[in-house]
């Protein structure tokens, strides 16, 4: 099953300009001259993101609503959520700070679930949402700055850091944040950013024989 | 397949943020994308002057982001205050030699690494070098992948700040350090974005002629 048609290509990153012959489904195809990925066909990539952003959004919630981390000190049982640096930050006088972490741990990754989920659900049912090209487009931006898997790294090493201090216990939204890494790193693998510009906008598209 | 071409050599034009190959018609620079609205360029606009300008910034305010310290924790009494490489330190000092090894790695090597990466591409850009455009193309994407992971000194800050000042024996105050440090991070992603790969190529097809 021939997922992309032939079509015309430039590669973004060598300029070349060539005409890429038909991806299969669950193929992908690589720039001959500088080895950048072109296209890439996952199986039932609609059907699959749209899963995984509902389950990422899930986790999203839980991984915010509950303390990510509890200490144990002498006794003394503190916790905090992901929120809670964010405002600990702010109330030290690092704004700066504050709005980055803010940024890249909560909006981003919010903003990245939720705008495929707002996407994808219709094109799914075969339906255009409205804003669909402005908001597709908008996702490709924010999706450099969603850090998610470098803010584990930051827990692992507060972990250690803290061990001679304390008594350290995860949290459910430490768990739920973990398996929010894993389902985020999916849906980069599973969205074919073609299909979905195909669907948003076909009247760019070179034939009209698509699955 | 005729011999390889350039897009540009063409009088055509991708957008950078949906991919669509458009017509760019003779003596226009820049045009919106009919398909997602964002401007279109042949060539990123003003890549190596707006890199250069970025890598310059990152590169100063990596100095401050090296010696001043990122944080302070005073705990009974006792304080002690941390900049990047003795935060190093104390990992290995804690016997945590892998995770001491991958913050150096994530906060000290690839800010430098990063900078060091781009410079060599503008000035192999600037100077027309033919040399390996292959291996430079990947370097520059290994660029452009890398640098979130510097990120994570900030998350430690952000995360001991949160959890020990939510109890009372203890308090973690992160200090100008950390800021210049996020700076450098944001600096050098918006470095790795604004320079164009395709320059690299440009060169080489002026070469052959
Ligand atoms: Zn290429």
């Amino acid at each position: 099953m021939i997922a992309h048609p032939v079509r015309r290509v430039a590669c973004p990153d060598c300029d070349l300009l060539l005409t890429l012959p038909p991806v299969p489904a669950g193929g992908s195809a690589r720039c001959p001259r500088c080895d950048a990925r072109l296209s890439r066909a996952p199986h039932r990539s609609i059907e699959r993101t749209s899963a995984l952003a509902l389950a990422g959004l899930l986790l999203f919630v839980v991984a915010n609503a509950f303390p990510f981390l509890t200490l144990d000190i002498q006794g003394r049982q503190t916790e905090a959520t992901l929120f809670e640096g964010v405002r600990t930050l702010w109330t030290q006088d690092m704004p700066f700070l504050s709005v980055l972490v803010l940024a890249t741990i909560i909006v981003a990754p919010l903003l990245h679930l939720s705008l495929l989920l707002y996407l994808l659900l219709p094109l799914g049912w075969g339906r255009r949402p409205p804003g669909g090209p402005r908001l597709f487009a908008l996702l490709h931006h924010i999706r450099p700055w969603s850090m998610a898997e470098v803010f584990m790294l930051g827990v692992l090493v507060s972990m250690t850091k803290l061990a001679d201090l304390a008594d350290i216990f995860p949290g459910i939204a430490l768990w739920a944040f973990s398996l929010l890494i894993l389902v985020i790193a999916a849906t980069l693998s599973t969205l074919d950013e073609e299909v979905v510009w195909a669907r948003l906008a076909p009247r760019f598209e070179p034939t009209k024989a698509r699955g | 397949m005729s011999a390889p071409g350039r897009a540009l050599s063409a009088s055509l034009a991708t957008c950078h943020t949906c991919a669509l190959l458009m017509r760019l018609p003779p003596r226009t620079h820049a045009l919106g994308c009919p398909r997602c609205g964002h401007p279109v360029h042949a060539r990123k606009q003003n890549s190596l002057r707006r890199t250069w300008a970025l890598v310059a910034a990152g590169a100063i305010l990596y100095v401050p982001a090296n010696l001043l310290p990122i944080m302070s924790v005073t705990h009974l009494g006792s304080g002690r205050t941390d900049t990047i490489m003795s935060g190093v330190m104390h990992l290995l000092h804690t016997g945590m030699w892998p995770l001491a090894l991958i913050v150096f790695v994530a906060s000290v090597f690839v800010p430098l690494a990063k900078l060091l990466a781009l410079v060599l591409l503008l000035v192999s850009v600037q100077r027309g070098w033919t040399w390996r455009p292959v291996q430079r193309t990947r370097l520059y994407r290994l660029t452009e992948m890398v640098g979130r992971w510097s990120m994570v000194d900030i998350y430690v800050v952000t995360i001991l700040a949160a959890l020990v000042n939510a109890g009372a024996l203890a308090r973690v105050e992160p200090r100008p350090g950390a800021v210049f440090f996020g700076l450098v991070v944001v600096l050098t992603m918006l470095a790795a974005e604004s320079f164009d790969p395709r320059l690299i190529w440009d060169r080489l097809g002026a070469r052959r002629g």
